[in-house]
């Protein structure tokens, strides 16, 4: 019973979380004030097609071949903002055109392995790199790599910075085509390749990028700070052996016995201790990155959780470790559900028991990404408005309604965010649980048969 | 302005994905092993220790209480075998004392009986010495007054009534 009323309110909880995602998904158009200050704005995740976006607006050097631009006034986007923060990316700007660089390893099949570091292209302004480095250029933060095998290895210059259209394909899709100016030649670019198939507008591309992004390096330096946090407390309670529990060990501690005696052991059955090791990772992981990403400034601020890569990563080993631990009763029950007619077992029973088999990690990964990335776009969102009220700098009185509407707002999501870090790790551990435990259940002899 | 940027954290990416793999792999190792273990071992042994002291109080109030109840019903004993020592060397007490009385008694009468058997025979024996005494004192007076009745009337008279008077002076 006890389960089933913590899974509700689990599910209450994400359900609000997940409005305010949704509420995200209208966000691009629904600030009025940046409709009819940017009507040629395009939204920034499906842009309206054909439409040149040149909105760019960086400095040139010199003349550039991937054709004219628009020198128009630097207008600020907040759904641009907020999805560039969430992003991965290989270098961190820390503040302005202040750059952490990061380890850069890129593989193409045909070039191989190319190890540099983010400094090497010479980001100036936005992320854009000024060098090209053995074909790749850092746009935006961003590795991508020039299309054209001909172009020469080693360092070039660059001409401008990157732009991008929107062109649809035959398949009447719309893509993002990034392009770059150099040689007096301007070449398309590749994104890195991701594993969407092209439904997200990704796919296969010409190069891998296997770097330590702005997301690695956080969740390293989360991992490292775990590590050595628990060891501290690991030292004291094998230290401090038949005396009272103190300092950190008294932070810790109740995490670890909540997690058994809530998680592990209601949901999981007297073999819980096996899983404790897994749970409790997963729990501090999450937990740890979550509240890092809390963090508005340098070390912290990264979105890892909120990426679909990390989530997947997670329910997939939830996944592995419920489907190889299950035994016969759960493998039975799932497949071939006795007590059942044959003809409602082939038609609905067993599909839709094997449909929920995939469907249970995949709401696992899904809730905890849209869960934190939400949360990131909503912040920023509201830290948007001082930039929006205040026409990005240009109306100091605008600015300060944009602050005394941004500040509670922000403050109250933050707290909110807080909150939602904690119940997010709670959740995924909860539910990890609750999958490992229905895998190994014992059957219970009163039921069936 | 800022770049068009696309909603990068909805696609897969497979570098960061095998970085996850690897970090998260390595995390679970290292804090199961270095961290877990250790915490999860400590916590258990400090509630075994708990249930253990709690346990043993409740054992060692038990026994308190055991103890005291023994030593109630011993207190108890001790004083109702006080008592009984008590009027057992009353009742001792007495009977000696009435022993005593008893056989002083017995002595004293013992006593008075030799002493008047003992002046008894003392005056027998006086008596028998008196008459003895008294026997030859009136032979040697008899032989004094034979003795002078011969030569002198007169004196005769004189002598035996100085002889009576000798006799009483004894």
């Amino acid at each position: 019973m006890i389960v089933i009323r913590k899974y509700c309110i689990a599910l209450i909880f994400s359900g609000l979380t997940a409005f305010a995602f949704a509420q995200h998904g209208s966000e691009p158009t629904s600030p009025k004030t940046e409709a009819t200050h940017q009507p040629t704005e395009a939204t920034h995740e499906v842009p309206t097609s054909g439409a040149e976006t040149a909105e760019h607006g960086a400095e040139m050097h010199g003349d550039c071949p991937c054709g004219a631009h628009e020198e128009k006034e630097e207008e600020f986007s907040a759904g641009d903002n907020a999805v560039h923060h969430i992003a991965d990316a290989n270098a961190i700007q820390i503040i302005g055109d202040v750059y952490f660089h990061l380890p850069v390893i890129l593989y193409a099949p045909g070039q191989g392995w190319t190890f540099t570091y983010s400094g090497a292209f010479k980001p100036e302004h936005h992320g854009n790199g000024t060098l090209a480095k053995d074909g790749y250029v850092l746009v935006h933060g961003n590795v991508m790599r020039i299309q054209d095998p001909a172009f020469p290895k080693g360092e070039v210059a660059l001409q401008c910075d990157p732009t991008h259209e929107t062109i649809t394909t035959e398949a009447g899709k719309e893509k993002i085509v990034y392009k770059i100016g150099a040689n007096n030649t301007c070449y398309h670019l590749d994104a890195k390749t991701t594993l969407d198939g092209g439904v997200m507008g990704g796919g296969f591309t010409s190069f891998y990028d296997f770097s330590i992004t702005r997301n690695v390096f956080t969740m390293l330096m989360t991992v490292l700070l775990l590590f050595f946090l628990f060891r501290a407390v690991a030292n004291a309670a094998t230290r401090n052996h038949g005396k009272a529990p103190k300092g950190l060990q008294n932070f810790i501690e109740p995490f670890y016995t909540f997690i058994r005696d809530e998680v592990a052991r209601p949901n999981i059955g007297p073999k819980y201790e096996k899983y404790m090791p897994y749970l409790l990772s997963a729990f501090f992981f999450i937990l740890g990155l979550n509240l890092v990403g809390q963090i508005p400034f340098f070390p912290g601020s990264a979105n890892v959780t909120g990426n679909i890569s990390v989530t997947i990563i997670l329910a997939l080993i939830t996944f592995l470790i419920s489907t190889f631990s299950a035994n016969r009763h759960f493998w039975e029950h799932t497949l071939w559900m006795p007590g059942v007619p044959a003809v409602l077992k082939i038609l609905v029973l067993t599909p839709v028991e094997i449909l929920g088999l995939f469907l249970k990690p995949f709401t696992l990964l899904l809730r905890l990404f849209a869960n934190i990335t939400a949360g990131h776009i909503v912040i920023m969102s509201f830290v948007s408005l001082i930039f929006i009220f205040g026409g990005a700098g240009k109306s100091m009185s605008g600015t300060i309604t944009g602050i005394i509407a941004s500040v509670p707002l922000s403050l109250f999501m933050m707290t909110l965010e807080l909150l939602v870090a904690f119940l997010q790790a709670f959740i995924f551990t909860m539910l990890s649980a609750v999958y490992i435990g229905t895998a190994i259940e014992e059957p219970h002899h009163d039921a069936h048969h | 302005m800022l770049f068009l940027a696309d909603f990068s954290v909805i696609k897969p990416e497979p570098g960061l994905m095998f970085w996850t793999t690897v970090i998260f792999l390595i995390f679970w190792f290292l804090m199961s092993r270095f961290a877990f273990k250790p915490i999860g071992a400590a916590l258990k042994q400090r509630e075994l220790d708990i249930q253990d002291a709690l346990d043993q109080a409740k054992m060692a109030r038990q026994e308190m209480a055991n103890l005291q109840a023994e030593n109630e019903k011993l207190l108890a004993h001790a004083r109702e075998e006080r008592s009984a020592i008590l009027k057992e060397a009353k009742e001792a007490k007495e009977e000696i004392i009435a022993e005593a009385k008893e056989r002083a008694n017995a002595e004293y009468k013992r006593k008075v009986e030799s002493a008047i058997r003992d002046i008894e025979n003392q005056k027998m024996a006086a008596m028998v010495d008196l008459k003895n005494k008294a026997g030859q004192m009136a032979i040697e007076i008899a032989e004094k007054v034979l003795q002078r009745e011969l030569s002198n009337k007169g004196e005769q008279e004189t002598f035996a009534q100085s002889l009576v008077s000798q006799i009483k002076m004894n």
